[in-house]
């Protein structure tokens, strides 16, 4: 009797584990997970295994057969360039996000009080150095800044100055790779900020208008704050994208002349690949790791308390 | 506080001609509202008045000042938008304060200003919320504080309560009635819902494709319309219009609205209908309470009829029955007591004391 009993309870249990499955299945955060799989997998192949593996690389010597533990580090600390390379890298970033973000913000006023119908053309024209491979406009460029035959130095000559060195001088170079950068950067903050501000409601202005607020009361009282968030997370991603450009220095300069214009991306591959050094360049790219981890910090510190005040 | 002048105000874009040339005096003090369906224009003559669109053509004046080359800043005046327009990034007490704080005014007399203007919203303990803390209601109460300390000339609203739920609008309907009371600012009030302009109103302005169809205050306006807009618009549920003829039968002037049914004109109204001409198409204005039940009605005002209601409203203390008559559906309101059923036949009466006659072909009531 009692076995009858429980051969008939072991079906209904059987099928109550079935629908758990299923509505285990079934539930929007297991979806959501799979969903999400493939960019985790790819996620981990392509960074996360990379990023241990540069890791381990650094803490080894030269021939990459010998542990040496922080001895990298220490020896990169005792050398100038290393120290010029942290300076030039955060002036290159710093310098040319501010410009960036400044053109930016100027040029996606100008685009958004422009009639609707001019407006497409104008934001896909301005659009295109961030769409063209910064490898070949970047090509374009060497040949404007070219000493002798370029076309900034003929326009120059017309007026009866230069001719400028470019890529020679060091000031000059560096000049010219922040100017390629902002070139090429500018247009993602414009497009940014034009979303942002369209994002804004127009009776906000009127509101502002009707309070009493003057044009540059109206961008700083209303436009601003109800960008900050937009503005933080652009400014913080360019600064990440521009502080490990590789591209454009590669170009241009190469990192010359006498390493006067290297980021910590050209002076690592310089090290790494070009010196055969390749413990020594994983240390100097694990360098820009807890540079940027602070400038996240300061730049993300409001972003979660003031959220969407919308 | 001052006065607001209209003289022959347009407003174009591009072809189509959004204001027509309207006229209009608003004395100080007085609370105008401006209705209108969709589309009628009462917006743009707001937003003209506050100075955010550009005026095509006449003039506006605020306190005997053209202002029509003066921007919104400098006329003096506070605006409530319809979805509040505060601003997020800002506390409750930084809203209402903005345009003093612009203004550079002291910061006591802000802070009493802005305490006296939140008690009388109600709001006090809100002061130091950011809006999306705010249920609708709260942010309505805001928007309004933040035009009350600044003190304007003219208060102007937007269609303040359109975003608020039923029961919420008519509480800040009344709200926004006390306020009036108390500050007596000269106000212009936009809406498309015309129980909100005649509860509010001292005078309404009922505009339609652009020109003011009538002004007048509330009652004037449910009472004697000027034309078939006003007639239509005003009143919940609309007027009843039937088309109909005059004719003389035994020398009684008589109103046929069908082959079947006539109805005798009152006395009192004989001499100003006799001269319409009688081959004129006209049309029998008559409101729902004019319809109403035999059976409680039965003096010698009310003339009775037979009707098959097809619809029976129950609203408690009225019930509206719609049927049709001579080919339009119509409204009537009978008295609650009464047991109406849909598809039974029901005794009902006209009063025609309180009828309109209007001219079918120009919407004009004669």
């Amino acid at each position: 009797m009692v076995d009858a009993a429980q051969s008939m309870t072991q079906p209904i249990r059987a099928r109550t584990t079935r629908s758990g499955l299923r509505k285990f299945f079934e539930r929007k955060s297991t979806i959501a997970f799979f969903m999400a799989l493939p960019l985790m997998l790819l996620i981990t192949i392509m960074v996360i295994y990379p990023a241990f593996y540069s890791l381990h690389l650094a803490t080894l010597n030269k021939s990459m057969q010998r542990f040496v533990g922080f001895g990298n580090f220490t020896f990169l600390f005792k050398r100038e360039t290393f120290w010029m390379v942290v300076q030039q890298s955060c002036f290159f970033a710093i310098t040319a996000v501010i410009f960036k973000a400044l053109i930016g913000f100027v040029v996606a006023h100008l685009v958004h009080n422009l009639p609707d119908k001019g407006q497409r053309k104008w934001r896909g024209m301005l659009l295109v150095p961030w769409v063209i491979p910064p490898a070949m406009s970047t090509l374009a460029w060497l040949w404007l800044f070219d000493p002798s035959y370029s076309a900034f130095n003929w326009i120059l000559a017309q007026v009866g100055i230069g001719p400028i060195p470019w890529t020679g001088d060091a000031s000059w170079a560096r000049f010219s790779v922040i100017l390629v950068n902002i070139w090429a950067g500018a247009p993602f903050f414009l497009i940014m900020y034009l979303a942002a501000l369209k994002s804004v409601p127009e009776q906000l202005y009127e509101a502002a208008a009707i309070d009493g607020a003057n044009w540059w009361q109206r961008i700083w009282y209303v436009t601003l704050p109800m960008m900050r968030n937009i503005i933080a997370i652009t400014t913080l991603f360019s600064l990440i994208v521009t502080f490990a450009n590789f591209d454009i220095v590669r170009i241009l300069t190469a990192g010359g002349p006498l390493d006067k214009t290297h980021l910590f991306a050209t002076w690592a591959f310089r090290i790494g690949i070009e010196g055969n050094d390749i413990p020594l360049g994983a240390s100097i790219s694990l360098f820009m790791v807890p540079i940027l981890a602070i400038a996240a910090i300061f730049i993300l510190r409001d972003i979660n308390k003031r959220g969407n005040e919308a | 506080m001052a006065e607001v002048t209209l003289r022959k105000v347009v407003k174009r874009y591009d072809e189509v001609e959004a204001v027509r040339g309207i006229d209009l005096d608003i004395p100080d003090h007085e609370f105008v509202v401006l209705v209108g369906p969709s589309g009628c224009g009462k917006s743009t003559t707001l937003r003209m008045i506050a100075g955010l669109e550009d005026i095509s053509d006449g003039e506006i004046m605020i306190g005997g000042d053209v202002v029509n080359d003066v921007p919104p800043k400098d006329r003096d005046i506070a605006m409530v938008f319809q979805n509040y327009a505060l601003y997020p990034h800002m506390t409750v007490a930084e809203n209402m304060s903005f345009g003093l704080r612009l203004k550079h005014y002291p910061k006591a007399e802000i802070k009493q200003r802005v305490t006296e203007a939140a008690r009388m919203l109600d709001i006090t303990d809100l002061i130091d919320r950011k809006p999306k803390q705010l249920s609708g209601g709260q942010r309505q109460r805001v928007a309004m504080g933040r035009a009350i300390v600044r003190n304007p000339k003219v208060f102007l609203f937007d269609e303040p309560l359109s975003n608020l739920d039923a029961k919420l609008r008519v509480q800040m309907r009344i709200e926004i009635k006390k306020v009036h009371q108390k500050v007596r600012t000269t106000t212009v009030y936009v809406t498309h819902d015309q129980v909100e302009a005649m509860t509010l109103a001292d005078r309404v302005v009922v505009m339609n494709h652009g020109r003011i169809e009538q002004i007048g205050p509330p009652n004037e306006l449910y009472h004697r319309p000027a034309t078939k807009f006003v007639a239509g618009f005003i009143g919940s549920p609309a007027m009843n219009f039937i088309p109909c003829q005059l004719e003389e039968s035994g020398g009684l002037l008589q109103v046929r609205v069908s082959e079947a049914a006539a109805f005798p004109i009152p006395a009192e109204r004989v001499a100003r209908y006799r001269g319409i001409p009688r081959d004129t198409k006209l049309l029998l204005g008559l409101r729902p309470e004019h319809l109403v039940d035999a059976q409680s009605n039965q003096s010698a005002a009310f003339q009775p009829f037979d009707a098959t209601p097809d619809v029976i409203e129950p609203m408690g203390m009225e019930t509206f029955v719609y049927f049709p008559l001579a080919g339009v559906q119509l409204c009537g309101r009978i008295n609650p007591g009464i047991e109406a059923q849909a598809g039974a036949p029901l005794r009902l009466a006209v009063d025609l004391n309180h009828m309109h006659l209007l001219n079918e072909a120009t919407g004009a009531v004669l």
